[in-house]
């Protein structure tokens, strides 16, 4: 009994880790920017979210706004480049996904290949929560077992004299 | 039955998504690019600085290699030899593109190492690369006669490799032409 209770109770933990929850750190190493920000807050701020948004094709776990890498450098050269050329975000994606892939994205579309991914947790969640609702519910119908909490301890044994 | 059989029968199923996911390689990335028509480039030469190559070039009606490498890049030095071989076999033809390197040490590394390219363009700040969905040198491209990129090769090629990937995908391409 016991065990499933912890097998539930991993599913559900599992099931938080969700892929639509990956954030990048909130700090930024400095050594990253080389580039002078760009002058228009607004252009700033949309530059600033993308990078985040993609992921680096060389270190594969780091979005290309924390990566030193040389590929990862460029890119953000070409986002920040297209960004004062006028383009859209959508456009942006666009290129990139294009040439590299859904995979370049922290938040992949959904589509046949990637329905499992975003829906896995989902499932999880729902999977470890009807075993664990299963579980109350097979303990509520049980009469109260004595000798599964075995006898009361006696509580004069272990209070400080 | 049911009731004993669901947690096991759930625990296997993960069991197994994990041991595929052991045996794949995450850094293997799958190109959108193959199957489609090879990006425009027009770049200088890095041995004839005043001529230019671009995809025209590679368009010759027959299959051809195009071998993205940098004298920074570890697998491009371990991969020369193979591709010196296929060069001298004259299998297939081979261009290169040098990808954000030092032009002296490339060409050094051609004159020292052999050169197996017909012409190597130079992609200095990395913009074509970018085009073509480079990520890790060495990458090597298959394109057919038409232009048309059929297959992708991350990593140093080897004779193995050479043989498993590029040979019956190289046949194939002649056989389909003919």
């Amino acid at each position: 009994m016991t065990i499933r209770l912890m097998l539930a109770a991993g599913l559900v933990l599992g099931a938080l880790a969700s892929p639509g929850q990956v954030t990048a750190a909130p700090f930024t190493p400095l050594t990253v920017e080389a580039l002078s920000p760009l002058e228009d807050p607004d252009q700033r701020a949309r530059y600033e979210r993308l990078i985040r948004e993609i992921r680096c094709l060389v270190c594969q776990n780091e979005p290309i706004a924390d990566s030193n890498a040389p590929l990862a450098r460029d890119l953000r050269r070409e986002i920040r480049q297209q960004i004062e050329s006028g383009a859209s975000d959508r456009e942006i994606i666009e290129f990139l996904t294009a040439r590299y892939g859904d995979f370049v994205l922290y938040r992949p579309p959904f589509t046949p290949r990637t329905w499992l991914l975003w829906l896995a947790p989902g499932l999880l969640l729902l999977g470890g929560g009807w075993i664990f609702w299963r579980i109350l519910r097979a303990r509520a119908d049980k009469p109260i077992d004595d000798e599964e909490w075995g006898e009361d301890p006696e509580p004069a044994e272990d209070t400080p004299r | 039955m049911w009731r004993y059989l669901s947690v096991p029968a759930l625990f296997l199923v993960l069991l197994g998504f994990f041991l595929v996911g052991l045996f794949r390689d995450p850094t293997m990335v799958p190109s959108p690019l193959i199957n489609q028509p090879a990006p425009q480039f027009e770049l200088p030469q890095l041995l004839h600085p005043e001529r230019t190559l671009g995809l025209r070039d590679l368009a010759t009606g027959e299959p051809v290699l195009l071998n993205v490498w940098a004298t920074w890049c570890v697998g491009c030095r371990q991969e020369h030899g193979m591709l010196v071989e296929i060069a001298r076999s004259g299998e297939i033809p081979i261009f290169g593109l040098n990808w954000k390197d030092d032009r002296a040490a490339a060409t050094r590394w051609l004159e020292r190492l052999g050169d197996p390219y017909v012409a190597v363009a130079v992609d200095d700040d990395g913009r074509v690369a970018i085009d073509w969905g480079v990520y890790g040198s060495p990458e090597t491209f298959l394109l057919d006669g038409e232009g048309i990129i059929r297959f992708k090769h991350i990593g140093p090629i080897d004779a193995t490799v050479w043989e498993r990937e590029f040979r019956p995908r190289i046949a194939q391409l002649r056989q389909g032409q003919s």
